[in-house]
């Protein structure tokens, strides 16, 4: 095993309701890249993402984060989770959710103001979160994960239900971060996404089908469009 | 205030609290006009209305933590932020804590303001000093907030949180002595209400208006809902799991 790795699973099998959903996994992702975890719906995704954030209990395997078995108590200041359904406070303000996580996690004033400003909240930060749109909502749950800078960020389909413009900025965010030297890890099902991605990891019905950046992909299906390619590489496997 | 995750997590519910002043006023405000009920109801029969008066404002924030805390929980858990919490560097115990300490608050306010009412303006007396039966209904209130958070697990949806409340405090309202004397009912009865925690919230309260003595048995009362209060947040603390299927 590559101990450089920032997220390394060995061997990982996770049952859930009786039927294993995901089938002795091991894979690898490097420090301070955008890797996309791709693949339709029920391919075991969040319950990929929910292993390495450490709360899905696994049936067999191994899943270690920043050298740390995930959940670890010593991880929690350091990795950032985004769930699929914006996990905010609806009865509270924009700014009263993130005061509260901010205080969880011991950060001040300051760095609440500076990721409201992040993500574009500034304008909507005293209005109460129920009222906002489904935009504002995601946006305002991505923050929550943003305010102890997280070294390992893992987002579960982020951009479901965004429009393009916030989507493409979202994404520009994802890579600055990256840049940065964090290491995010964010699901997805649209495959437009996985372009703007260093590295892919291809899943379906709980088995990875491919770790290969974009290029490669294209390169080895012998398609430009990458949904033709994750498609030639379903019904190769079929 | 300043005192880490679990000062922040008491804020959080009572702001959660103030942006639903309609629940606020229904908790502070239906207690209140069901004491003066009971007033006009016993209207000829003063002396039964100060048997029941007392009792039943020191039950009153017992009802209404249980029923707030179990829907409050249950919203935690499936809105996912229950989730996200524990993925955060805060104990299950500041949860616990700060549930408790925002309810304790919310309680007292409903306590003194029900108080005020009954012993202000309906003359209700009890033997003991009134700060005595606040003290009660606020311990009675931590009590329902413990029963409601633990009980919260086993509810999907709010509808099925609701149905607790026929379900687990109807019977132990018939039952712990305030509608009928314990040593008047069925034997079989009596070891039920044994077993039930308003029993013990009852009677500490009726002992509180009535014995100036207060005895061994008040104290007793008093440890077996401190217990049960104490038993309950153990139980609903291993239902905050971090890891889940």
């Amino acid at each position: 095993m590559n101990s450089m790795a920032t997220i390394s699973i060995e061997d990982l099998s996770v049952v859930r309701g009786g039927r294993e959903v995901l089938h002795r996994l091991d894979l690898e992702i490097e420090p301070g890249s955008v890797t996309g975890l791709l693949g339709p719906s029920g391919s075991g995704k969040s319950t990929l993402i929910r292993a390495i954030v450490g709360v899905q209990i696994v049936a067999r395997g191994r899943v270690t984060v920043l050298g740390l078995a995930a959940g670890s108590a010593a991880l929690r200041r350091r990795v950032g989770y985004v769930t699929q359904a914006p996990a905010v406070y609806d009865d509270l303000t924009i700014r009263e959710n993130l005061e509260y996580f901010a205080r969880i996690v011991g950060v001040g004033h300051d760095r609440v103001e500076a990721v409201i400003d992040r993500v574009g909240l500034r304008g909507q930060r005293d209005q109460v979160a129920a009222t906002g749109s489904g935009g504002e909502r995601a946006r305002l749950s991505l923050a929550t994960a943003l305010l102890h800078e997280p070294e390992v960020l893992v987002l579960d389909e982020p951009t479901v239900g965004l429009d393009p413009v916030l989507r493409r900025d979202l994404w520009a965010f994802f890579r600055e971060l990256a840049d940065g030297g964090s290491t995010l890890l964010v699901s997805s099902h649209v495959m437009d996404e996985a372009a703007l991605c260093q590295q892919l990891i291809l899943i379906r019905d709980g088995d990875v089908l491919a770790v290969e950046t974009p290029d490669e992909l294209r390169e080895q299906t012998g398609e430009r469009d990458l949904d033709a390619a994750f498609l030639h590489l379903i019904e190769g496997h079929a | 205030m300043n005192a880490g995750p679990t000062g922040a997590t008491a804020l959080r519910v009572l702001r959660q609290l103030r942006r639903d002043p309609r629940t606020v006023a229904l908790i502070v405000v239906v207690p209140c006009v069901l004491i003066f009920l009971v007033d006009q109801l016993f209207v000829d029969q003063p002396q039964v209305f100060q048997q029941v008066g007392v009792p039943l404002l020191g039950l009153f924030p017992l009802i209404s933590m249980f029923l707030v805390t179990s829907i409050t929980m249950l919203r935690e858990r499936t809105g996912g932020t229950l989730e996200r919490l524990l993925t955060l560097p805060l104990a299950k115990l500041d949860i616990l804590l700060g549930y408790a300490i925002a309810f304790a608050a919310f309680a007292t306010l409903q306590a003194v303001v029900v108080s005020l009412v009954g012993f202000g303006l309906l003359d209700l007396e009890v033997v003991n000093p009134t700060v005595l039966v606040i003290a009660l209904a606020v311990a009675n209130a931590i009590l329902g907030m413990a029963l409601g958070l633990f009980l919260s697990a086993f509810a999907r949806t709010e509808f099925q949180a609701v149905q607790f409340m026929p379900a687990f405090i109807l019977p132990q309202i018939l039952l712990c002595g305030l509608l009928v004397p314990r040593d008047e009912m069925a034997e079989w009865l009596q070891v039920v209400s044994a077993l039930m925690p308003f029993t013990y919230a009852y009677d500490a309260l009726s002992r509180a208006a009535d014995d100036p003595t207060l005895g061994a048995r008040f104290w007793f009362d008093v440890v077996v809902v401190a217990g049960v209060t104490l038993a309950a947040l153990a139980l609903g603390a291993a239902t905050l799991r971090r890891r889940t299927p």
